[in-house]
């Protein structure tokens, strides 16, 4: 149910990049934002995607007020009135603080689905299967019940997995060592050399405190795998930073003391410096007019590839550690939460041709970030929380994956729509799956009982998110992808960054096209089955006649090309977004072609209209 | 002179050949007037057939007696020959040193080679001033085709037959001639169907410090304007520049003598910082550092992009002020042999769907930057290796082919032709074993007889076979004007050139290959599906009773 909250006409919406305005009627709903324009066409906000409201000095021309959107969306009205510019402020503000999960659009949003459905959503993912998958219980690794009520650790999810050896007074003394109790669990197996992917967080080492139940803990670790003497342990952060944890009572592993241990830092930065990155990033592009040396310029100094690379090279050092040597790895960060996550994550996504399929990858969100208590909610400023708490972890995550894609065009089920979506709703607060901090917290919440799956909703729709040049065999010749860290090979995700900046991107997609053929292929070769079926039946057209059948009429959809339906719930504009002209002008002719208004409008065929998809 | 004098050693055994991501393979070295070949002699192994044309520098590195030459090509290949013996392989990199860059013309590789394929049409013919008016005349009949330079006496740099406005004669033309840099009077480069607009280029004015004049000049361009419209003058250089250029007898048309038309000046650079950009560029691309910094800041300072976006831009203005304006236009920088073409080639791929396709686009090109002068010779003698000092060479026409393929990259449906063509365009103008891109100008060609002498690039181009590898099977004809976007974040860097030694493009192929796969099938199932309904068809009109319901 819509409650509007407030109704402003004579509004103008300012495009991003151009000297255009469109003008129409603002909305305010409970959950979301409305424009809608003379011609009925409407731009639609939902509250959660907000991150800022700024009320402009008042112009000539009206009151300007400019919302920036979580998912790159930035949006910029002009509003006649102040008094009303100043309703639309404060009921904004109001309406984008919620303070408790109650709150959020979760548990209002009803997809028309029936209780059974909504209830079969949430079993789509099985992490027990996950790891029967892997190979695991098996004689070397067990599932242990110590956190079976979210006593020894309470951002763990409640089934965990340790060495067979790992006694419950290891696992117990190794929790107490490490911060917020984050003991060292497996997180991958590679089956194949029997090696594991472990995680954790920081030994709370300080200077020189040791803890012999952690030692036995690795060196169980390291027991389980008989193909290396030693264990890898990877300190996710810069060694700088661990340096100074040590201050603090925390720190990193001593080589010393654990004698079985490869100790490596690895240097990905810690959350404050990434979202400062991001924004610093989103300021380049969001700048007009900016000239292609500035546009560098701005990418070098906002240090966002840099840190993207960063992920990569770690993913890919822990890769190499386990599929090449067979060592068994041990993840940290600070909390191991963020950066272990990313690249715990992204390391299996190397190692695993499964996770590279569309369930595959759900799969691996579901155990890395939300069972391991990836902090969602303060990252992605769910409530009104601490602004510091807020970081761009899982979106960096997301784009290493594209980097990935870009670099393996035929190893992936999925394309970067998938990843867009998924994006679109870790943010949007409309499903369960992102809310809340850890698992303990989202029972408490009854998620499973007050909110739908993410995951049934894209598996429902997924035809819309495969990559046509997928090749399932690509596997075979290579299960272990092996990507080029040449830092030439990583490059601006303009589709995430600029998703809804229409003038931005190509007009026409391979993709969409593509993915037309191919489901167009389909349907054409039912069409031939049936059409074939028919002819035989009409060859012997007796039996047909006596049962009274008709032909079937062919398939007016098989033709090519149909209407894709792509994800509806937006107006993202990534590629191939046909329309309207290309609205930007080269030079400002009027400037030098003396009084001459604004340079005459323009036939509609501009930009290509006739666009196939 | 013989080739065999400039030959020192002509062979050497057990030479090993490395190359980026090709098997390394040991085998016979062989030095002939025109290639270096290394061949395993064993089969199934590839030879190597490297034109000395194409390499562009080479480094000589001893260890002990082996000794190691880096060969640096042209198409920014790199390769590497492990030599043994000291003496054979100090002769070996001597005579590829002359070799590459010999001067003399009739020692070039197009007048010897032989085709070892039918030509099916000549290339020579395939695009001739003639044929193109004939189109022209189709349209519109404010256009004649002179012949006032018929024996290359009015402007060296221009074809013998050039299409000017209907209403002004030769003597005119001459006299605009001798007030143009170049002899590059105003003539015709492309007619806007649609609304009538033309758009012409020439060489600068050489108004001078005194501000001279020329009325036939004045009458030329003004010819090709409508009652009471006026037209935009784009100027490929800056303001500052096109008035230092006075200084020189150059200069620009002030607006006292031509109230008619508007003048916008935009920034192309000139062909000397062309160069310096892509060799920063290279070396950029080359870089083995692992630093995002490094690599972000040596593209930045490389301005690659922003010479791709200046151009653009500029092209999409001449586009804008015919299209949109409905005003005609004519494009000049200094010569009219450079920056004017790129604007005046890319504004016809905007406007022109006839030039996204396999034939128009080498028509363009014939048109826009063979017949219209373009020195090819001269701005492609080095690429980005080259030690030697740099004479006139510069990128200008691999600058206009990474425009097209950004262009394509925006609008992959609507061109008939992939990437594939534009990189061999590219490999072609700096070494090649056809004579299309020899020398520089129409009258050069002329005069050493290449058409009669040397096969044409587009004989080869124009078979099945090469139209098929070079086709886009994405291609939809698109009869619209395509405006591509000239944001930063929006252009790209050419892979396909500038990356493409640097990672194996096999998966990229493949999905390439794959992609094929399914617009083929997709055709198949079509046709399959009209058989059957044409069939269905036919039974039911012989099965009366199944009409009945």
């Amino acid at each position: 149910v819509l409650h509007l909250v407030t109704t402003v006409e004579q509004v103008r919406l300012l495009e991003r990049f151009s000297n255009k305005s469109t003008s129409g009627t603002l909305h305010l709903t409970a959950t979301h934002l409305i424009f809608v324009e003379s011609n009925n066409a409407a731009t639609t906000i939902l509250h959660h995607h907000i991150a800022s409201v700024e009320k402009l000095s008042l112009t000539t021309s009206g009151c300007p007020l400019v919302i920036q959107c979580r998912n790159f969306r930035v949006v910029h009205f002009v509003v006649q009135r102040e008094r009303d510019c100043h309703d639309i402020y404060s009921s904004l503000l109001r309406l984008l603080r919620p303070v408790s999960y109650d709150e959020l659009y979760a548990f209002s949003y009803n997809p028309k689905q029936n209780e059974q459905q909504r209830e079969e959503g949430w079993q789509l993912i099985d992490l027990g299967a996950e790891f029967e998958r892997m190979g695991v219980p098996c004689d070397r690794w067990q599932l242990t019940d110590v956190n079976r009520d979210y006593k020894i650790c309470e951002t763990y999810p409640r089934d965990l997995y340790v060495p067979i050896t790992a006694s419950k007074p290891i696992i117990v003394g190794s929790s107490k060592f490490r911060s917020k109790g984050r003991f060292p669990v497996l997180t991958y197996f590679y089956q194949e050399k029997k090696a594991a992917v472990c995680r954790c967080s920081q030994p709370l080492s300080g200077f020189s405190a040791r803890c012999l139940e952690d030692e036995s803990m690795l060196q169980a670790i390291s027991k389980a795998n008989h193909n290396s003497r030693f264990v890898y342990v990877m300190d996710t952060r810069p060694k700088l930073n661990a340096m100074a944890n040590r201050a603090a009572g925390k720190g990193y592993e001593n080589e010393d003391n654990y004698s079985n241990i490869r100790f490596q830092f690895v240097g990905i930065e810690n959350i404050h410096v990434m979202r400062t990155s991001l924004q610093k990033l989103l300021e380049v592009v969001g700048s007009r007019f900016l000239s292609v040396n500035d546009y560098l310029l701005g990418l070098e100094s906002c240090g966002w590839l840099r840190h993207v690379k960063a992920v990569v090279d770690a993913a890919i050092f822990l890769t190499k550690a386990v599929t090449v040597e067979g060592a068994s790895v041990l993840v940290h960060c600070s909390d191991g939460w963020d950066r272990t996550a990313q690249v715990c994550s992204l390391g299996a996504l190397l190692m695993d041709p499964y996770y590279r399929t569309i369930k595959g990858f759900m799969v691996l969100i579901e155990k890395d970030w939300i069972s391991f208590g990836h902090k969602f909610a303060d990252r992605c400023d769910q409530l009104d929380g601490d602004p510091k708490e807020v970081s761009p972890v899982f979106t960096q995550f997301l784009e290493c994956v594209w980097q990935l894609t870009e670099q393996f065009p035929q190893a992936f089920e999925f394309s970067e729509w998938l990843l867009l979506q998924i994006h679109e709703h870790v943010h949007s607060c409309q499903y369960g799956n992102f809310l809340a901090n850890n698992q303990r917290l989202r029972e408490e919440l009854q998620l499973g009982d007050r909110t739908h799956s993410l995951w049934a909703f894209l598996l429902r729709e997924q035809q819309n998110y495969l990559n046509p040049a997928y090749c399932p065999t690509y596997a075979d010749a290579h299960p272990v992808l092996e990507p080029s860290t040449l830092p030439c090979h990583f490059k601006f995700w303009r589709n995430m960054y600029h998703q809804f900046d229409r003038s931005m991107h190509p007009r026409q997609s391979v993709l969409k096209n593509v993915l037309t053929l191919k489901e167009s292929n389909c349907q054409l070769e039912d069409t031939i089955k049936d059409l074939e079926t028919v002819s035989t039946c009409i060859k012997s057209n007796q039996i047909l006649f006596k049962h009274g059948i008709s032909p079937p009429t062919p398939d007016p959809q098989a033709s090519p090309r149909a209407q894709r339906i792509l994800p509806t719930d937006t107006e993202r504009t990534v590629e191939g977004s046909s329309g309207t002209e290309r609205k930007e002008s080269y030079s400002d002719l009027q400037e030098t072609y003396g009084a001459k208004a604004e340079p005459a409008v323009v036939s509609l065929e501009f930009g290509v209209a006739r666009m196939t998809c | 002179m013989e080739f065999a004098e400039l030959i020192k050693t002509p062979r050497v055994d057990g030479v090993v050949l490395r190359r980026p991501f090709l098997p390394t393979v040991e085998g016979t070295l062989c030095l002939t007037g025109h290639h270096l070949i290394l061949s395993s002699r064993q089969d199934n192994t590839e030879e190597l057939w490297l034109l000395h044309a194409n390499i562009d520098a080479i480094e000589k590195r001893f260890v002990g007696s082996l000794g190691t030459i880096i060969v640096k090509c042209k198409d920014l290949r790199v390769i590497q020959l492990d030599i043994p013996g000291m003496e054979e392989c100090l002769n070996i990199a001597s005579s590829i040193e002359v070799l590459s860059t010999l001067d003399s013309v009739s020692l070039m590789y197009p007048l010897f080679y032989r085709p070892m394929f039918q030509v099916i049409e000549d290339g020579w013919k395939s695009f001739l001033p003639e044929d193109a008016f004939k189109d022209l005349e189709s349209m519109t009949e404010e256009w004649r085709l002179s012949d006032v330079n018929k024996d290359y006496s009015v402007c060296s740099s221009y074809p013998p037959l050039v299409a000017v406005p209907k209403d002004v004669d030769d003597d005119t033309l001459r006299k605009a001639a001798a007030f143009r840099h170049g002899g590059r009077f105003p003539v015709l480069s492309y007619y806007h169907k649609k609304n009538g607009m033309v758009m012409m280029r020439s060489g600068q004015p050489l108004t001078g410090t005194n501000g001279r004049r020329c009325k036939e000049d004045e009458k030329l361009i003004n010819a090709t304007l409508r009652a009471g419209k006026r037209g935009y003058i784009i100027d490929t250089r800056t303001v500052s520049v096109a008035q230092q250029a006075k200084a020189r007898g150059g200069g620009f048309e002030s607006e006292a003598n031509y109230p008619q038309w508007r003048r916008i000046h935009k920034a192309i650079e000139r062909s000397s910082i062309l160069q310096e950009s892509l060799i920063k560029l290279v070396e950029a691309c080359n870089d083995q550092s692992h630093s995002m910094d490094r690599w972000l800041s040596k593209l930045e300072a490389s301005n690659w992009q922003t010479h791709v976006k200046e151009i653009l831009t500029s092209a999409c203005l001449a586009a804008q002020c015919i299209d949109r304006e409905g005003a005609s236009v004519l494009v000049h920088g200094t010569e009219g042999t450079d920056s004017t073409l790129q604007v005046t080639s890319l504004a016809q791929i905007i406007l022109d769907p006839a030039c996204r396709t396999i034939q128009g686009f080498q028509a363009l090109v014939e048109r826009e930057w063979l017949q219209a002068g373009h020195p090819f010779q001269q701005r492609c003698s080095q690429s980005a290796y080259s030690n030697s000092k740099p004479r006139c060479e510069a990128p200008v026409f691999l600058l206009f082919l990474d425009c097209v393929w950004q262009i394509l990259r925006q609008f992959p449906c609507s061109f008939q032709f992939s990437q594939h063509f534009l990189v061999l365009l590219f490999e072609h103008t700096y070494a090649s074993q056809f004579g299309t891109f020899m020398g520089n100008s129409a009258s050069e060609r002329s005069k050493l007889n290449l058409s009669q002498k040397t096969v044409s690039l587009w004989s080869w181009v124009n078979r099945p076979q090469e139209v098929e590898r070079l086709s886009n099977p994405l291609y939809e004809a698109n009869c619209l004007v395509i405006w591509p976007s000239v944001a930063p974040q929006s252009l790209l860097l050419w892979e396909g050139v500038f990356l493409r030694w640097k990672r194996s493009s096999r998966c990229l192929d493949e999905a390439y290959d794959e992609m094929v796969h399914i617009i083929q099938y997709n055709k198949e199932l079509q046709n399959k599906v009209n058989n059957l309904r044409r069939q269905l068809a036919q039974l039911e009109t012989e099965e009366p009773l199944l009409q009945t319901p």
